[in-house]
């Protein structure tokens, strides 16, 4: 197996005006070319500090991170981001937002009508061909993070990372997503990793499950793998026992054996 | 006896208001009501009632004003009444760009000169204020800089700035302009600062992880963030500027509004001088009228 991610001994100290804050302590993880990995943790553990250390966004205070044997040091368009709140930008239309990222990537070699065309085309993958002069205010949340997932995509990105992506819609426009997630994930081979809080979300996608443990310095506390073959149906693995069981163990993990502790902190 | 002064001060107000562009003087009795009769035409089912609220209450504070100003100056011989304003103004209108000489020319003229002298002053201090924001905004370095030297000046009345005018040009008309300049800065370059150290870390974000070029990241993502703020900060600027001129203007002479109203001051003619208040509220009125659509068009929904 190919390691494509590599983060090694990655520590994470935040310095706040309340002083240093430790989040995350000895992560060890790596993630293999067109894997799919879901962190999994109770809010403030800290998965989504390690989300945007493997984007780049923020360097860490001690180890490492590799991407394809190369150093994270900066955010690049080969390791694309879909941002929990969308972050489309409001004055654009939604074709606009997307040819913003394709521009920068293939801008130099190609075209104008082939950069518009691959703009449609990320957005046609995401079901969003018929909004294209539509501004993101004109269009609901669903429809946001899919143009929003359009972005990341179009740029034909190395890896692709999620921050709750669905975290903020209803049930049905997420299972919705989930299964056009899983369909364009099939399709493009991305490495993905995907910051999560919901467990279903969780086994139906990934390959692996990385639980965190509880903040402050959380570290991975367990990995879990899930042998279900794909193409994955919702509604049949519902009742699969090896769905059950993977389930199960999540739930373990999230609530018996690392359940909030925060709230006696408080 | 009042009633009878009471319709044509009315009138004589809302002439001197439309007579900012230069129009003959309407008798018509109706025409009070005529700005908000074009709506009604369109909608045959339209909203009475809240038109009528809309446009009474407004007419009855003009006219409760109007009618005050007429009790108070019934027996004074100094303050003019508004019957007697009022055929001023329609003197005053009725030729609005003559010019006998420097220090006698029309209203018209008086109001376009203050108006260039404001828009150079103001022109000259967007081009340096805004970009000068921006900087601010940007590089922490710069920000911390120069905040102390802004707070220590931007209280400063711009009138304390005229003397060192006069005294850098040697001459009155760029001293007026270099004050408009000095008032109408200090909001911008704030402004536009705090418009760009407000602009959400998510979108900066979005530029980072496209990897876009610093000049993308300015026409794309910081100046239409940023554009809002901005364009309250001129709308402030622009009030000031307008504000000051006038001050200004009393100050350093020539044509202008407020060396009008200063002129008019020393001929003691004080028809002129409330002719001259009401045309420097609708030209103040209507420059922030038109920055405040300006600003409409621009501003975006949050999503």
């Amino acid at each position: 197996m190919n390691n494509f991610i590599e983060v090694q001994h990655a520590d994470m100290v935040f310095s706040t005006r309340k002083g240093r804050f430790h989040a995350l302590r000895d992560i060890n993880l790596t993630v293999a070319k067109g894997e799919f990995v879901t962190l999994i943790g109770h809010s403030g553990c800290g998965k989504s500090t390690l989300l945007n250390l493997i984007a780049g966004l923020t360097t860490p205070t001690g180890g490492t991170l590799l991407c394809d044997n190369r150093e994270i040091a900066a955010p690049g368009p080969e390791r694309a981001v879909v941002f929990q709140n969308h972050s489309l930008l409001p004055w654009l239309t939604c074709i606009e937002n997307v040819q913003l990222a394709v521009e920068r990537v293939f801008g130099a070699k190609e075209g104008k009508a082939q950069l518009v065309a691959r703009a449609k085309a990320a957005l046609a993958l995401v079901g969003m061909d018929h909004a294209l002069s539509k501004r993101p205010h004109e269009i609901s949340g669903g429809m946001k993070q899919r143009v929003g997932i359009a972005r990341a995509l179009a740029m034909e990105p190395k890896v692709l990372l999620l921050d709750e992506p669905f975290g903020a819609l209803d049930a049905l426009t997420r299972a919705h997503l989930q299964d056009e997630l899983l369909k364009i994930v099939a399709r493009t081979q991305s490495t993905t990793v995907m910051v999560t809080h919901d467990v279903d979300e969780a086994v139906l996608l990934s390959d692996r499950i990385v639980m965190m443990t509880n903040g402050p310095a959380a570290t991975i506390g367990e990995v879990l793998t899930v042998e279900l073959e794909r193409p994955r149906n919702r509604v049949e693995l519902a009742e699969d026992s090896r769905y059950v069981h993977c389930r199960k163990e999540v739930l373990d993990f999230l609530y018996t054996r690392h359940g909030r502790i925060d709230k006696q902190a408080a | 006896m009042v009633s009878a002064v009471f319709h044509s001060p009315t009138q004589a107000m809302l002439d001197a208001k439309s007579g900012v562009k230069p129009v003959g003087v309407a008798p018509a009795e109706a025409k009070p009501v005529q700005p908000a009769a074009p709506a009604p035409a369109a909608k045959p089912s339209y909203d009475w009632p809240a038109l009528g609220m809309k446009v009474f209450p407004p007419l009855i504070g003009v006219a409760l004003l109007i009618g005050i100003w007429a009790l108070l100056t019934m027996k004074s011989t100094t303050f003019p009444t508004p019957a007697a304003t009022f055929a001023e103004a329609i003197k005053v209108f009725s030729d609005p760009f003559y010019s006998k000489g420097p220090n006698d020319q029309g209203i018209g003229w008086n109001i376009l000169f203050s108006l260039e002298r404001v828009a150079l002053g103001f022109g000259m201090a967007a081009l340096v204020g805004i970009p000068l924001g921006f900087m601010i905004g940007r590089f922490e370095v710069l920000n911390r800089m120069v905040s102390p030297l802004i707070s220590l000046l931007r209280p400063v009345s711009p009138l304390a700035w005229l003397p060192i005018g006069l005294l850098v040009f040697k001459a009155a008309n760029p001293a007026a302009i270099w004050t408009i300049f000095i008032c109408s800065i200090w909001p911008m370059i704030i402004n536009t600062a705090v418009g760009v150290q407000r602009v959400p870390i998510d979108y900066l974000n979005v530029a980072r992880v496209l990897n876009l070029s610093e000049w993308k990241v300015i026409t794309r993502i910081l100046f239409p963030a940023v554009l809002p703020y901005m364009l309250t900060g001129v709308r402030l600027s622009v009030s000031t500027a307008w504000l000051v001129i006038v001050a200004a203007e009393m100050l350093t002479g020539g044509v202008g509004i407020g060396f009008w109203v200063w002129d008019e001051w020393n001929n003691l003619n004080v028809q002129h001088i409330l002719i001259a208040i009401f045309v420097i509220g609708v030209v103040g009125l209507l420059l922030e009228q038109m920055l405040v659509s300006v600003a409409k068009r621009f501003t975006y929904d949050e999503v």
